[in-house]
C-alpha cells in the first residue's frame, strides 16, 4: 500500500527549540492517529504537512508529495480541521463553508450545493443559516468539520476533533470520524491527546513525545491479535484436565488464581469450540472477554520508556 | 444530489483556474459592504465631484449650454487645465483616505480574531495571495474614486478639445494615473496593515488618521522649532504632494501642488528623500502584514 505520509529524518525547529526531532515513519493506514501528551508536537507535525512550518532537516511527503516543492498541491488535497476556533464570527455557516469551498477550487454552484450538503451530514443543516458567532461549541466544531469536507478532499487532518464536546456530541463526532473512515473516499489523520478517540477512529497510530517518535504501532493488527487473546473465569471441575485440553487443541495458556485462565487462540479454533470442551471438561465459563486497552499498554510504555522509543 | 440524503461523498468535478479563486475574497467582501447603508451613501456622495467636473467640462465647449442658463463667457471665468485636474485628484483622494479608514479595517480583522485564517491558508491558496486578494478589495473601490474618473474627465476634455490637447497635456493623465495609484497603494498597505495588528476597527480606523494628521502636526512643530522644512518628512500627504507635483509637472513646479495635498514654494524637499520614506512606510507595512498573515503562530 502507498504511504500516505512519509517522514524521513523530519525536524523542525522555532529558532534554537527542537519541536520535532528526526523523525522517520511511513504511515499507510486508512485513518491515522496521532496520539502523544500536549506538547509533544502533534499540532507542529500537522501543521508541517500542510506547509506552514518549514522542516529545518529531513524531508515528508505527503500523498507521494515533497511538501518543500508541492506545499500548494499538497493543501489542494487536504482538509484541515484545526484543533482551535476558527471562523469567522459575522458570517452565516453555509456562506462560511461555501466560501472556503470555493477558495480551494471549486465553481460557485458546486461550492454552494456542497456546503449544504456539508452542513446536512454534520448534522447543522437547520442551523446552516446562523451567523458562526451564535454557534455553541459543539456546534463550531462541526461547523470546522464541514469546512474541511466540503471541498472532497483526499485527506483529512482533523487536530483534536473532539475538544471540548460535551459526551453527546463527542459520541457525534466520533460517529461522523468513523463513517468517513468507513466510505473509504478518503484518509484520515487524527491528532489528539485521548486515547479513546484514536483507538475507536484509527487502524494505525503514530506516538509522539516531546517531539520524537515514541511508537509506531498498527492498531488493526493489535486488534486481531487482540481477538486471539482471551481471559476466562472458570468454576467448577478439574482446571487442570480443562487446559489440558485447550493446549491439546492448540492453545496457549496461563492459569491465574480462582479459576483465571489467560490463553491464546490458534488460528484454526474459534470460540464456540471453548464451550464446547468446557461443556466436556464439566466446567462453567462465567465470563469471557477479549483483551482490552492495547493501545493504552503502548502507550504507557512509550511513556515510560527510557529516551521516549519504545 | 438533494442536500437531505446526508452523506458524504468526494468531489470530482472541475476546479476553477489560479486566477479566479483571487476573485473570491473580493466578491464575498463587497457583498459585506453593500449591506452597510452608510458605505453605499458615501461611495454615491463621492461621485458628485467628478459628476460636477463633467458637467463643467461639457459647459464649457458648449455655449448653448451656458446660454440656456444666461451665463455666456463664463466658460473665460474656468479654465480646464492642471490645477482643474490636480483639485480633482488631491479631493477624491481625501474621499478615498476616508474610505479606506472606513473599510480597510474590517477585511483583515475578522479573520485573524477567530483563527479562520488557517482556514484560508490551508487551502491551496498562498499568503501573498490571501493579501492581494484583501488589497484588491480596496484597490478596487478606491481606483474608482480616484484615477477612474481622472481619466474619464481627461478623456472628456481631449475628446472636446481635440486630439493635440491630448498630446500637449500627457502628463496630467499620466500624473493622475500614477499619482492615484501611489495614493491608494499606500492606503491599502496601511489599512491592511493596522487590520492585521488592531482588532477593535475604530482604533485602527483612527490610527489611519493619526498617520496623516497627528505625523503632519508633529513634522510642522519640529518644522517650527528647528526652522527646517524637514519636518515634512512625517508629513504623508506633503510626501504624495511633492511625488504629485513631480508627476504633474516635472521638476520646475508652478503650482502648489493639489488640494489638501500642498506642496508650499519654497518649501519643497528633495523628490528622492520623499520618495524613500513614502517606500519604507510602504515596507514597514508589508513587514507588518507578514509577521501577521501566518498559517500557524510560532512561539519561539
Amino acid at each position: 500500500m502507498d504511504a500516505v505520509i512519509e517522514l524521513d529524518g523530519l525536524e523542525v525547529r522555532f529558532g534554537t527549540r527542537v519541536i520535532l526531532d528526526r523523525l522517520t515513519a511511513s504511515l499507510t493506514g486508512r485513518s491515522i492517529g496521532l496520539l502523544g501528551p500536549n506538547g509533544a508536537g502533534k499540532s507542529t507535525l500537522l501543521n508541517t504537512l500542510l506547509g506552514f512550518h518549514r522542516p529545518s532537516a529531513g524531508t515528508v511527503r505527503v500523498l507521494g508529495r515533497d511538501v518543500r516543492t508541492a506545499a500548494r498541491e499538497i493543501r489542494g488535497l487536504i482538509g484541515y480541521m484545526p484543533e482551535n476556533d476558527a471562523f469567522i464570527a459575522s458570517m452565516s455557516g453555509v456562506r462560511f463553508v461555501r466560501m472556503m469551498a470555493e477558495l480551494a477550487g471549486l465553481p460557485k454552484a458546486q461550492a454552494m450545493e456542497r456546503a449544504h450538503e456539508a452542513f446536512f451530514y454534520v448534522g447543522l443543516g437547520e442551523v446552516r443559516y446562523r451567523t458562526l458567532g451564535t454557534y455553541s461549541l459543539g456546534m463550531k466544531q462541526a461547523a470546522k468539520l464541514a469546512q474541511a469536507i466540503a471541498h472532497g478532499p483526499k485527506l483529512l487532518l482533523l487536530d483534536e476533533p473532539t475538544n471540548g464536546l460535551d459526551p453527546p456530541a463527542r459520541t457525534r463526532m466520533i460517529q461522523l470520524i468513523q463513517d468517513i473512515r468507513a466510505r473509504g473516499d478518503l484518509q484520515l489523520v487524527v491528532s489528539s491527546h485521548l486515547l479513546r478517540d484514536v483507538e475507536e477512529c484509527c487502524d494505525q497510530a503514530l506516538i509522539l513525545k516531546e517531539g520524537r517518535l515514541a511508537a509506531c504501532c498498527n492498531l488493526e493488527e493489535e486488534r486481531k491479535a487482540n481477538r486471539r487473546f482471551l481471559e476466562l473465569e472458570t468454576r467448577g471441575g478439574a482446571n487442570g484436565d480443562f487446559l489440558a485440553a485447550l493446549e491439546r487443541m492448540g492453545c496457549q495458556t496461563a492459569a491465574g488464581a480462582q479459576g483465571r485462565i489467560k490463553l491464546v487462540l490458534p488460528e484454526d479454533l474459534e470460540v464456540r469450540q471453548l464451550y464446547e470442551i468446557a461443556g466436556r471438561e464439566k466446567v462453567q465459563i462465567r465470563r469471557l472477554s477479549h483483551k482490552r486497552d492495547s493501545l493504552e499498554d503502548i502507550f504507557l510504555k512509550a511513556m515510560e520508556a527510557p529516551g521516549g522509543r519504545l | 444530489m438533494a442536500v437531505y440524503k446526508k452523506t458524504y461523498r468526494p468531489y470530482q468535478g472541475d476546479l476553477t483556474p489560479r486566477w479566479r479563486r483571487l476573485l473570491v475574497i473580493p466578491r464575498y467582501a463587497f457583498e459585506d459592504l453593500h449591506r452597510s447603508r452608510f458605505l453605499n451613501v458615501f461611495y454615491l456622495a463621492s461621485f458628485i465631484y467628478p459628476l460636477v467636473a463633467a458637467l463643467i467640462v461639457y459647459a464649457v465647449h458648449n455655449a448653448s449650454v451656458l446660454k440656456l442658463f444666461n451665463a455666456e463667457g463664463a466658460e473665460r471665468l474656468i479654465s480646464i487645465n492642471l490645477v482643474f485636474f490636480q483639485s480633482l485628484l488631491g479631493w477624491q483622494s481625501m474621499l478615498a483616505l476616508f474610505l479606506a479608514s472606513f473599510v480597510g479595517p474590517g477585511q483583515i480583522s475578522p479573520d485573524l480574531a477567530n483563527n479562520a485564517l488557517s482556514l484560508y491558508l490551508a487551502r491551496p491558496f498562498s499568503r501573498a495571495e490571501y493579501v492581494a486578494s484583501k488589497m484588491a478589495v480596496l484597490l478596487i473601490l478606491l481606483s474608482l474614486m480616484t484615477w477612474v474618473p481622472g481619466l474619464l474627465l481627461f478623456a472628456l476634455e481631449a475628446n472636446l478639445e481635440g486630439g493635440s490637447w491630448m498630446f500637449d497635456h500627457w502628463r496630467i493623465a499620466a500624473g493622475l494615473f500614477l499619482g492615484s495609484w501611489a495614493w491608494i497603494l499606500l492606503l491599502a498597505l496601511l489599512a491592511l496593515a493596522l487590520s492585521a495588528w488592531v482588532k477593535w476597527k475604530p482604533v485602527a480606523g483612527g490610527l489611519m488618521f493619526g498617520v496623516f494628521f497627528v505625523a503632519a502636526a508633529f513634522g510642522a512643530v519640529i518644522n517650527n522649532i528647528q526652522d527646517t522644512n524637514w519636518g515634512h518628512l512625517l508629513n504623508v500627504s506633503f510626501l504624495v504632494g511633492s511625488l504629485w507635483q513631480h508627476l504633474f509637472e516635472g521638476g520646475q513646479p508652478t503650482t502648489n501642488g493639489a488640494v489638501f495635498f500642498r506642496v508650499p514654494s519654497g518649501e519643497q524637499l528633495p523628490l528622492p528623500a520623499c520618495a524613500a520614506v513614502l517606500a519604507l512606510l510602504a515596507l514597514a507595512c508589508l513587514y507588518m502584514l507578514a509577521r501577521k498573515i501566518r498559517g500557524a503562530d510560532v512561539v519561539r
